[in-house]
């Protein structure tokens, strides 16, 4: 038996939150005596490739097609099944990523496998497998046993530790029989290249309504730009079209969970805090002592953000020598 | 043409989530409930298109997988614009037994286009959507955040990790919906709640299916410790906590 966990990559470089899957690959094959089996598609350079076994996989299966770069989830479900065969899979993992959220329930009814999403720690039983998932955005936690032979998990970003776990480099370059007569078709692709994708950085710095106005993120920018951090924003800011909708988070925005969450001017509403808590640290800037938002941080400073900020960045750049 | 909503009941968003029952539910007590915000949009999005087709699509309808105390929220959504509403009579429980409940009637109703939101504020899934259209073997969109119907042909915008793609699709399909879908939810008129009241909700019995997975129960995450407060002239302070204590610099 083994377990197979589907790798994504951006710019022939493998996710973080994919290594994260493999790492929670092998701590399952550990307890269970399986082996971790990779799927990459797309075009990743040996060398990458080879990252996914010094963190435990004993092989890895690389789609190298140019169409099979098509994010079509009906296809990606009938490839992965095919390989779930192939390799006699009893689990399959993925992140809980925009493609993960669209192939794995999917893949689920396709093996009639339970469907655990949005896993937050290690396995709390192997046999029979539960699992601990977020639910009510974060307010709670939900224990949850899989029922039948074969289970398809999704995995949290950055809630499950990166373990290394060296591995014989085996890849094998495989051409899929599942057809590609896609049902979707890829107009146009706009990538926002350069930037830090918020749901994988481990730094997130945020401005809310105290920041006023759109003219005022400056500061904000430079401080990201000195900690090498994602920008993001409330969901007010983004209405008012202060910032771009890409960077609103909350429960209606995006969900992040990165190392650090700073949040500048930011009231810290129970949809707001739905998106961000589990961030490992939150840090508060706010001029109002009796703001929600301290009761979700771990460290606050009450004051004006436009006094605050320039200090800021001058202790981020002293720490690091810029 | 036709529409079908997924429709979910759930927690108003500012609720304070506590369990009873040893944990293994939700206490109800003094909970409001509403459109899952994301099948709100959905929703909106729907009548918008339907409004604009001249004439091609001829219908919205809404379901729901749930008990007859749902039906308030189902009302709502008739009352927003639907057309008329399904509401399949039984304990919503694992995500692979309310897909299968949505795909019978999708299928044996003949809809075009099926609406979903990327998740339910109260299982946070992701996953009713994705597995109907598996269960009916049609294509699926997910992380849709863009939706144009124009003289029947459809283009969609999907979020992918740092940027967007646009895809074109022919009916029928599974559409999962996340923000940018519609700007503004509409809420009801007080016409719509009149006409609402006449509108109907067929409701029916489940078919047989088994869930794939048991919820055990449910934790509440540990209180957090004091927010340790930090003197606004003293920046490198907060620099240097998160560097040794907190070991996130
Ligand atoms: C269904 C639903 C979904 C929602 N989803 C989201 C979501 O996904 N994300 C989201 O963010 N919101 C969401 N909201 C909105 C949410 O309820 C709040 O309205 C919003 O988060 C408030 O944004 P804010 O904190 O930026 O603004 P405010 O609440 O106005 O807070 C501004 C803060 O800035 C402080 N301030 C002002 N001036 C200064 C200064 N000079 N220096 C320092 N501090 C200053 C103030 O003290 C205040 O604390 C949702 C609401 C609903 C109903
Ligand atoms: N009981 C239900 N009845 C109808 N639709 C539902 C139900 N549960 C979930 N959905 C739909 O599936 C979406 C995703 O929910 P989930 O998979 O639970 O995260 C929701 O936004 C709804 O559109």
């Amino acid at each position: 038996m083994s377990i197979i966990v589907f790798s994504e990559n951006r710019s022939e470089k493998i996710k973080k939150s994919s290594l994260e899957a493999v790492a929670y690959a092998t701590n399952i094959s550990k307890n269970t005596q399986q082996a971790v089996v990779s799927v990459s598609i797309g075009n990743v350079p040996n060398e990458e490739l080879e990252i996914l076994a010094k963190y435990g996989a004993s092989k890895i299966i690389s789609i190298n097609a140019p169409e099979w770069q098509t994010h079509d989830s009906q296809a990606y479900a009938k490839l992965l099944n095919e390989i779930t065969e192939k390799e006699n899979a009893s689990t399959i993992i993925f992140t809980n990523s925009n493609i993960g959220k669209a192939v794995a329930p999917r893949l689920s009814v396709r093996l009639k496998a339970a469907l655990v999403s949005g896993i937050v720690s290690i396995p709390s039983s192997y046999s029979p497998l539960t699992l601990k998932r977020k639910s009510y955005n974060g307010g709670a936690f939900q224990n949850v046993q899989v029922k039948s032979p074969k289970a398809v998990l999704t995995l949290n970003p950055n809630s499950c530790e990166v373990v290394e776990n060296p591995q014989a480099v085996n890849i094998e370059n495989y051409t899929p029989n599942t057809p590609t007569n896609f049902q979707t078709k890829i107009e146009s692709t706009d990538v926002t290249s350069g930037k830090i994708v918020l749901t994988e950085a481990s730094i997130v710095v945020s401005g809310g309504r105290g920041l006023k106005s759109g003219d005022n993120w400056k500061p904000l920018e430079e401080l990201a730009d000195a900690l090498g951090a994602g920008l993001a924003c409330s969901r007010p800011v983004s209405d008012e079209g202060w910032r771009s909708h890409e960077e609103h988070v909350g429960q209606t925005g995006k969900i992040i969970a990165p190392d650090l969450y700073l949040a500048v001017g930011i009231s810290g509403a129970i949809q707001h805090i739905g998106g961000v808590s589990a961030s490992k640290v939150i840090v508060a800037i706010d001029r109002d002592k009796d703001a929600p938002i301290f009761k979700y941080a771990d460290y606050g400073i009450v004051g004006d953000a436009f006094e605050v900020l320039p200090r800021l960045i001058e202790s981020v750049k002293k720490f690091k020598n810029i | 043409m036709k529409i079908l909503v997924c429709i979910s009941n759930v927690p108003d968003t500012t609720t304070k989530i506590k369990f009873d029952d040893g944990m293994k539910s939700l206490d109800t007590n003094g909970v409001q409930w509403v459109i899952n915000p994301w099948d709100e949009f959905a929703l909106t999005r729907a009548l918008e298109i339907k409004e604009q087709s001249s004439g091609k699509i001829e219908k919205v309808s809404v379901i729901n997988v749930g008990p007859v105390s749902t039906e308030p929220t189902i009302r709502k959504a008739l009352a927003i614009g639907a057309d008329d509403a399904f509401r399949i009579d039984c304990e919503p429980s694992d995500s692979y037994t309310i897909a299968t409940q949505i795909a019978e009637v999708a299928k044996n109703e003949n809809y075009d286009i099926i609406f979903a939101g990327i998740e339910s504020s109260d299982c946070n899934s992701s996953a009713v959507g994705s597995m109907v259209a598996e269960f009916m073997d049609i294509a699926s969109v997910s992380s849709v955040s863009s939706f144009e119907f124009n003289n029947s042909d459809i283009t969609l915008k999907r979020e992918i990790d740092g940027g967007k793609e646009t895809v074109k699709i022919q009916t029928p399909f599974v559409a999962i919906v996340q923000k940018g879908i519609c700007i503004n939810p509409r809420i009801p008129a007080m016409r719509g709640i009149m006409m609402a009241r006449t509108k109907p909700i067929k409701v029916s019995s489940p078919v047989s299916t088994e869930a794939l997975s048991e919820a055990l129960s449910f934790e509440v995450p540990p209180p957090k410790a004091d927010c340790k407060m930090i003197d606004a002239e003293n920046t490198d302070e907060l620099i240097e906590l998160l560097h040794s204590e907190a070991k996130v610099l």
